[in-house]
């Protein structure tokens, strides 16, 4: 129950041939900024789908607050999608309201005013707005819950570098000690100072989970640089 | 703007290193507050637990001072300052007395060398 999130034997397999997560079992802390890491294919999405609820585990399953994953936790995790799920006409401020409705934790005046930081205006439809913008207000949207888990799928895959550090700034400034950001991504080099800790999956399995600076005490290189060892093709 | 880091050594040891340098170097003076953890890693752009790692660090060895209602401010103790900044300094004599050595100078020739180097500067 002291761990924020509870990931025992867990398996996805989509066909006896495709085994997406292989039995893993892990447990995750509060209060940290955690990466995940693995090359295409290595079922970072499935395991992240899973932790939402989108998809349901062929065996093992998923804790987070000491409740199994469904309706309630849902309440509690913020997600950003890889793909968004929201229709282009719909105004900004309109997809505002919808996240009031939707979700109890919703800070409208936290998204306003970091909406404004950027210089977005809330009368703009999604369409209309650059993919780099389009990413960031769905960033934002997710980032102004007040939420015990943020799981973030490859959120600075698409912006441009200024982007990508207002992004990583964001994360920092709305860390909070009670609540765990998981986030993938293929940019190791550009978010590692920003992590704590680290998940390497290959093939669906745990290849390793431990700090930044352990790896680079053990290893003396970066996260980024042990990567590309471990994964080399 | 984020702080350069270098790739192959532990994050927090070098938040400590360059903290200590501000400290040491007067742009935080004796007694002065420091900025919250949050800010500085937000500056920084590294994570809060690795800056607040990295400030433990500093405490310990008195340089930073942690009021329960002031948050935390560089230490009075100028004695302490200025010991901390002489052993950086040798450290960093040793260090370029080393390179020199890879280049096959002696010490002799490199204290040489400086000599020269200082004179045409001034």
């Amino acid at each position: 129950m002291n761990e924020l999130i509870e990931i025992a034997g867990l398996t996805k397999a989509y066909d006896s041939k495709h085994v997406a997560v292989n039995n893993i079992t892990l447990s995750l802390p509060r209060g940290k900024i955690i990466g995940l890491l693995g090359p295409n294919g290595s079922g970072k999405t499935t395991l992240i789908k899973m932790m939402n609820g989108l998809l349901s585990p062929t065996h093992g399953n998923i804790r987070i607050n000491g409740q199994l994953v469904g309706t309630d936790t849902k309440a509690h995790v913020a997600y950003l999608p890889d793909r968004t799920y929201l229709s282009g006409g719909q105004r900004i401020s309109a997809v505002l309201d919808y996240f009031c409705d939707f979700y109890l934790d919703f800070q409208r005046e936290k998204a306003l005013s970091m909406l404004q930081s950027l210089n977005i205006d809330p009368d703009m439809k999604l369409k209309t707005l650059s993919k780099g913008t389009r990413e960031k207000v769905q960033l934002i949207l997710v980032m102004s819950r007040d939420a015990d888990l943020y799981v973030l799928d490859e959120p600075i895959a698409g912006v441009d570098p200024a982007a990508r550090d207002y992004i990583l700034r964001t994360i920092i400034n709305n860390y909070n000690p009670g609540s765990t950001v998981l986030l993938s991504t293929h940019l190791i080099g550009d978010i590692e100072s920003v992590l704590d800790e680290v998940i390497f999956m290959r093939y669906g399995h745990l290849v390793l989970y431990t700090s930044v600076d352990n790896i680079r005490e053990q290893h003396g290189k970066s996260v980024d640089a042990y990567f590309r060892e471990v994964f080399a093709c | 703007m984020a702080w350069d880091l270098e790739a192959d050594r532990p994050i927090y040891a070098q938040l400590v290193e360059r903290i200590q340098m501000q400290i040491v170097s007067g742009q935080y003076p004796p007694g002065t507050r420091l900025p919250s953890v949050r800010e500085l890693a937000a500056t920084a752009a590294v994570n809060p637990n690795t800056m607040q790692k990295a400030f433990a660090e500093l405490e310990r060895g008195g340089l930073i001072l942690t009021q329960r209602t002031n948050g935390r401010s560089v230490t009075d103790d100028e004695e302490l300052i200025r010991q901390v900044r002489s052993g950086l300094a040798k450290e960093y004599l040793d260090l370029f007395f080393l390179r020199m050595q890879e280049l096959g100078y002696t010490r002799g020739e490199t204290i040489e060398l400086l000599k020269e180097s200082a004179g045409v500067e001034q």
